[in-house]
């Protein structure tokens, strides 16, 4: 058939050339399209990124306000040798009260004072009377101390207030404004870096908020949901993997362990809701209920990532231990756990990344919750990052839009760093055979 | 080599012999084994073992006996079940859910396969070496010492030093590695890991060694090292070899069995078996006709 004739060949050739050129372009097409996709995936990535870095700049510079306080005993009302428990009941507030008066002596009537007071925040005299406590020789002195701004000030020294608009459209009136410009030609509106945003709990004033409570609520609850799922899963991997027979009952749990992974995360927070809180009485929007909830939700995430990371343990493996006469417990443990590691400690950290950014599940326990306090364990209340970014979101002080661009960009550092950590992990456990 | 051999090897275009043979194009009967299966010091004695993957008969009836400290090979053509019996005398298959034995395997008189034989025991006493080199992920010096670590062989450092070290020397290996005994097992060559893993198992001191095509993966010179090892081991050890070359059977073992599908043809001594095979399966396989 092939050697016929020489003709046929020829057309041979020929047919194939044709064939090739459609193949070619149909290899072009699927390039350009596959490099389109992943063109627009990163354009969109940059814009997201962007977008929430360029809104959360704000929120990590603070500006402030000096001035020069008086710290007389009778003024504040304590004597003395105040104790500590005097001090925390001073009045401080009047202290900068005096000194912004005292800077602008033609202000008068009530209304105008007290938006003149209102030029530095509410946390200005907590942050004065922690100064003291700190140091109580400073009592009879005077001291000059740089007061946060309250957010409007702030706003108008960032620029997100517009100082050219007319006075009518703009939130902070012609006569606050002259203040802010005063203080800012005397050089006494400085900005720095805003520490106080990784420091605090949250607050309702824009400029007190801080970051710290969120990211310790989430740290306590990935605590409680590693230590619970990870031995778990694990557990339940290996014996599924190795020691479980083949059975129609072995299918089922299988099945079913799929299917959870597929269960939408808010039916979790109600059964957390329905069983932990209502059933065990344990603690409203604390990590520890948090934490268990979020651990069935990983549990069938590591189980699954386990069970394939054992699976793909060379069987030569097992083999070459069997045949030296170790017990099936002795081959799992010293051979193919290990090999099987990297991939299992990716798979938990994936987890464990998918729990950071879990809130439905938490809004049903009540993580959702208003809490100032830094929590200081796992069944005291607390909120965790991406519910920080939930709550900050719906408040409407403008200073919030930048807090919780910042709070995003938080969050996304973690997940970053987890992803990071997950890749060395696997690149330095994994081993050749 | 017999006449008929002789014949075929003349005149190889004979026309009932033009295609790949086939069961029926053979047209032979099976007949119970031919030669001497038996013998009279067995170590280890296979009486009519059946062994089954689900409802498929892999091994049909096979009964051999395996004398002390011989070196017996299996040959065979792929697929005839070599690595299957292999594999049941020291229970490696038990690994395998759907396989099942039937029949007598007795070491040293005692039935392997009842319910108070110990498989862990079992496979101190019989080791394996692998058709892969198979070595862990560790270092030299480890993977000769996991065996007597997990069995408790020694008592001390350096009672486990030494007989790391004389393993490696029985295995030939010694010499090659002594310098870097913490460096990972998986970094050596190919040769070189195969006599890794057979220092690793005699580690252990086993009677038996169980050795599957152990020479397929390697260059000629790594594999006549490995049979140069052999034939040093047989001193020691009874060592039951599966291997796909005949040259290979013929310069290591006593004796040989031919297997096919899944039934033993025929034993006897080496010589006898290449030189002047009873079989006519036997002597189509050694005259290279399938396989
Ligand atoms: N794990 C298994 N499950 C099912 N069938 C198997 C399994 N292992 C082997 N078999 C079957 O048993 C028969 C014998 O296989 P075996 O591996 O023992 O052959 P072999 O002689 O070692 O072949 P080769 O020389 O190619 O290694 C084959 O038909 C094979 O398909
Ligand atoms: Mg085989």
């Amino acid at each position: 058939m092939w050697s016929e004739n020489t003709e046929s060949s020829m057309n041979n050739t020929d047919l194939v050339r044709q064939s090739l050129k459609k193949r070619y372009l149909k290899e072009q097409i699927f390039k350009a399209v596959g490099m389109f996709s992943i063109v627009a995936a990163i354009v969109f990535l940059i814009i997201l990124l962007a977008d929430i870095f360029t809104k959360a700049m704000p929120a990590f510079s603070q500006t402030n306000i000096e001035l020069e306080v008086t710290l007389d005993a009778g003024e504040i009302g304590v004597g003395t040798n105040p104790t500590e428990q005097d001090l925390m009941a001073a009045d401080f507030r009047r202290v900068i009260r005096n000194a912004l008066a005292k800077q602008f002596p033609d202000v008068k009537k009530r209304k105008e004072k007290r938006e003149l007071y209102s030029l530095t925040s509410m946390g200005a005299e907590f942050q004065l009377r922690d100064m003291v406590i700190d140091d109580p020789s400073l009592l009879g002195q005077n001291i000059k101390v740089e007061f946060m701004a309250d957010d409007d000030v702030d706003a108008v020294i960032k620029g997100a207030i517009d100082r050219t608009l007319p006075e009518s459209d703009r939130r902070v009136k012609d006569q606050k404004l002259a203040w802010i410009e005063r203080l800012e030609q005397s050089g006494q509106i400085s900005k720095q870096f805003n520490w106080h945003f990784f420091s605090s709990g949250d607050s309702r004033e824009p400029e007190m908020a801080g970051i710290k409570g969120a990211i310790k609520g989430s740290f306590f609850t990935l605590l409680v949901t590693l230590a619970l799922s990870f031995p778990v899963a694990v557990a339940a991997a290996i014996y599924l993997e190795e020691f479980a027979p083949k059975n129609r009952f072995i299918d089922f749990i299988e099945i079913n362990i799929n299917n959870l992974a597929a269960v939408p995360s808010i039916v979790f927070g109600l059964l957390g809701l329905a069983v932990f809180i209502n059933f065990f009485s344990l603690p409203r929007s604390a990590p520890l209920v948090g934490g268990i909830v979020l651990s069935l939700m990983t549990l069938p995430t590591i189980i699954i990532a386990s069970r394939s990371a054992i699976k793909a343990v060379p069987p030569s493996l097992r083999e070459a231990a069997l045949g030296l006469g170790a017990s099936k417990m002795q081959t799992v443990f010293h051979h193919v756990l290990p090999a099987a590691l990297p991939g299992i400690l990716t798979g938990t950290i994936i987890g464990m990344a998918q729990a950071l950014g879990e809130t439905a599940p938490l809004l049903m326990i009540g993580m959702v919750a208003f809490i100032v306090d830094i929590p200081q364990g796992i069944t005291d209340p607390s909120t965790v990052l991406p519910i920080q970014v939930y709550l900050w979101a719906d408040s409407p002080e403008r200073g919030f839009l930048a807090k919780t661009s910042a709070a995003i960009m938080v969050l996304l550092f973690f997940l970053v760093a987890m992803n990071a950590i997950a890749i060395y992990l696997r690149k330095k456990f994994e081993k050749k055979w | 080599m017999n006449e008929a051999v002789l014949n075929d090897l003349a005149e190889p275009n004979k026309p009932d012999h033009a295609g790949p043979e086939t069961e029926d194009s053979l047209n032979i009967e099976y007949t119970d084994t031919v030669g001497q299966p038996l013998c009279e010091e067995a170590k280890i004695r296979t009486k009519e073992v059946n062994v089954y993957y689900a409802d498929n008969q892999a091994i049909h009836n096979v009964s051999l006996d395996i004398g002390e400290n011989e070196v017996i090979a299996l040959i065979g053509p792929s697929g005839c079940g070599k690595s299957t019996y292999l594999r049941t005398l020291n229970r490696m298959n038990d690994t395998i859910d759907i396989c099942r034995v039937e029949g007598q395997i007795l070491l040293d008189g005692e039935d392997i396969y009842t319910k108070k034989q110990d498989p862990v025991l079992l496979r101190a006493r019989v080791g394996m070496v692998f058709q892969k080199p198979n070595p862990f992920p560790k270092s030299i010096y480890d993977n000769v010492a996991y065996g007597p670590r997990i069995h408790g062989l020694t008592r001390n450092k350096s009672e486990l030093d030494d007989l790391v070290e004389e393993s490696l020397t029985k295995a030939g290996l010694f010499q090659e590695v002594k310098d870097r005994l913490d460096a990972p097992g998986t970094g050596l060559s190919g040769g070189q890991q195969q006599r890794l893993c057979i220092a690793r198992t005699i580690a252990v001191q086993p009677e038996v060694i169980l050795m599957d095509e152990p020479a397929s993966a390697l260059d000629p010179i790594a594999t006549a090292k490995i049979e140069e090892l052999i034939n040093e081991l047989k001193e020691n050890f009874t060592i039951v070899i599966v291997t796909h070359s005949m040259q290979q059977a013929a310069r290591v073992s006593q004796r040989t069995a031919y297997f096919h599908m899944g039934r033993l043809i025929e034993v006897g001594e080496t010589d006898q078996i290449f030189t002047n095979p009873a079989h006519e399966l036997t002597e189509k396989y050694i005259t290279g006709r399938f396989g």
